[in-house]
């Protein structure tokens, strides 16, 4: 168990380096950093006061030493836009992402489990049939255009909830559908495949032989067992959320931090940027670690590898 | 899967025709378009579909808030969703099937770092990435195919690998060393057709989504360039007029919507189709 921890602790580290060197080196792709952040109006004068003002010209090497260091001990640059540092930014915007998040998991999750449990229970119904076929038609409706929808339809003609912002709770239920709609369909497979193999097994049949009720067989003893694989996916599955949250909280205008993300991006502010796709991912490997962690706990078998 | 071959079989017959006739739609576009799709008409702007009321014969699907015809418009997308899909799947499985294939044959320290560059391209936040390499470089098709062609690889690789683990230890492969062959034969006469079946799937799959992501970034101002027709761009330059005339957003989020579909249903048909020429 401490191997196996150790092991993925090393990685999760090896992998957070490499994401710091790609997120310094994406802010560089443009070839000249001080060029693009004057703008295209920019006189040669302006450009080199810039350069020396944000240290872009020391050699490449001394900058993303400086960045990862001044990273390594949680200072992830200041932005040129606001004068103030990325991570205070980043804090500032990242209740409304993670309430929309989790909104949106736990809108998953009470979607996709008793849908893929009805599923599995009628293995080849028409009732699994249709559930399975609302998966496909999940995964092909583009998000941003079924949050315009529901703005239309549930926000303006209803008049049921609020299409933006997030003043009130209540602004969070239409985003976090729209983002709950994208985990939906793996969580829903995973289930009922899960159940599936589930209620095939032999426990569950000395379970039926001993009169059990089917509630308490399918809740209890079936579901238990299922259950494994979808809580690690729904960790992961709570990281490509964050960071894709970027699209919904622009739909719905929510100042999270993939906002702040979009925002940095077409304004130039490059430091943020820098800043936030590293705190994403930081972020999905923690989630990964810990859904490793999980699975690790709850299956034993997995601790000996 | 048994129990219900009909209805898994009209679906992916009419994914085919939906994806046959977007590629059709695309590849003849200048010959299908009523009208050109970049001619703005300020007089007539916002003209509503022909069925709607104040639709005119003349505009099908209405006009855009420029009046330009917004089934040409519709047409010439259709170019661009087809060309970022197939563009951006033949990089990026040319790179996941590469890693993949060598991870999964030679196994030991290359499948770790197969496993390492996996690990870290999904750790990467995919839209926030591809917004600032496009937003860096210049906004332009070639780059957002590169983009996500860099980007979307690893279920490729993914399935590259376990598959080929799989093929490596059967034995027609154990017979090919036994007769001397060479290690660039196996990989590629040996192992590579036995898996392609589960890549073609793969490539189904990776297509919509690069469809799907395409729109989102052009949606955001970050993908395709104005005045090109991208179905993600069109949705976007009309969702200020969307309260007022909701078709706006209907024309082009349907295609969207009906051509992933449609690539998804024969990525599940083509999934039992050659999983079924396998086992026979």
């Amino acid at each position: 168990m401490v191997t196996f921890l150790a092991r993925r602790a090393l990685l999760a580290l090896l992998v957070t380096l490499t994401v710091l060197t790609i997120s310094f080196a994406l802010t560089r792709l443009s070839g000249d950093l001080a060029v693009s952040i004057a703008g295209p109006q920019a006189t040669a004068q302006d450009v080199e006061i810039i350069r020396k003002a944000y240290g872009l010209d020391r050699p490449l090497l001394a900058q993303f030493f400086d960045w990862v260091g001044s990273a390594a001990s949680g200072d992830l640059g200041r932005s040129y836009l606001y004068h103030e540092p990325a991570a205070k930014l980043i804090r500032e915007r990242l209740p409304v992402t993670l309430t929309l998040g989790l909104t949106g998991l736990c809108i998953a999750l009470l979607t996709a489990i008793p849908l893929g449990i009805l599923a599995a229970m009628r293995e080849g119904s028409l009732l699994d049939r249709a559930i399975m076929l609302i998966a496909v038609i999940g995964q092909a409706m583009p998000s941003f255009w079924l949050g315009l929808l529901l703005i239309i339809w549930v926000g303006l003609k209803l008049q049921l909830l609020p299409i933006s912002g997030v003043d009130t709770w209540d602004g969070y239920i239409l985003p976090g559908i729209v983002l709950a709609f994208s985990a939906i369909p793996a969580l829903m497979r995973l289930t009922r495949s899960g159940m599936v193999d589930a209620l095939a097994s032999d426990y569950i049949r000395t379970a039926r032989a001993k009169g059990l009720s089917r509630a308490s067989i399918v809740l209890k003893h079936a579901l238990r067992n299922a259950a494994m694989p979808v809580v690690a996916v729904a960790a992961v599955q709570l990281g490509f959320m964050l960071s894709g949250s970027i699209v919904i909280e622009s739909v719905f205008s929510l100042h999270g931090v993939g906002y702040l993300g979009w925002e940095s991006i077409s304004k130039n502010d490059f430091p943020v940027v820098q800043a936030v796709v590293l705190f994403l991912a930081i972020v999905y490997i923690c989630l990964t670690l810990l859904a490793d962690l999980l699975n690790a706990v709850l299956d034993p078998r997995l601790r000996a590898a | 899967m048994s129990g219900f071959p009909p209805l898994r079989r009209i679906a992916a017959g009419l994914g085919a025709v939906i994806v046959l006739g977007v590629a059709f739609a695309a590849i003849f576009a200048p010959l299908l378009v009523p009208h050109d799709p970049f001619l703005q008409d300020l007089n007539q702007r916002m003209v509503p579909p022909s069925w709607m009321e104040g639709g005119m014969p003349a505009h099908l699907f209405g006009t855009d808030q420029l009046g330009r015809d917004y089934l040409s418009r519709l047409i010439y997308g259709a170019r661009i969703s087809m060309l970022i899909g197939v563009m951006t799947v033949i990089t990026s499985g040319l790179i996941g099937i590469t890693l993949g294939v060598l991870g999964g044959f030679f196994g030991g320290r290359v499948d770790d770092v197969v496993m390492f560059a996996i690990t870290c391209r999904l750790s990467i936040p995919l839209i926030l990435v591809a917004l600032s390499v496009v937003s860096l470089i210049g906004s332009s098709l070639t780059v957002v195919v590169f983009t996500l062609g860099l980007l979307l690889w690893d279920r490729f690789a993914v399935v590259a690998r376990t598959t080929t683990m799989q093929v490596r230890t059967l034995d027609y492969v154990s017979a090919a060393w036994a007769a001397g062959c060479s290690r660039s034969y196996i990989l590629l006469r040996e192992v590579l057709p036995n898996i392609v079946h589960h890549l073609i799937v793969v490539a189904t799959l990776e297509m919509a989504l690069a469809i799907l992501l395409e729109a989102a970034l052009s949606f955001l101002g970050l993908g395709v360039p104005p005045p090109l027709p991208s179905w993600g761009l069109m949705i976007s330059e009309a969702k200020d007029y969307m309260f007022f005339s909701p078709w706006v957003i209907m024309v082009p989020g349907i295609a969207l919507f009906v051509l992933v579909l449609g690539i998804n249903f024969l990525g599940d048909g083509l999934r039992d189709l050659l999983g079924a020429t396998r086992d026979a």
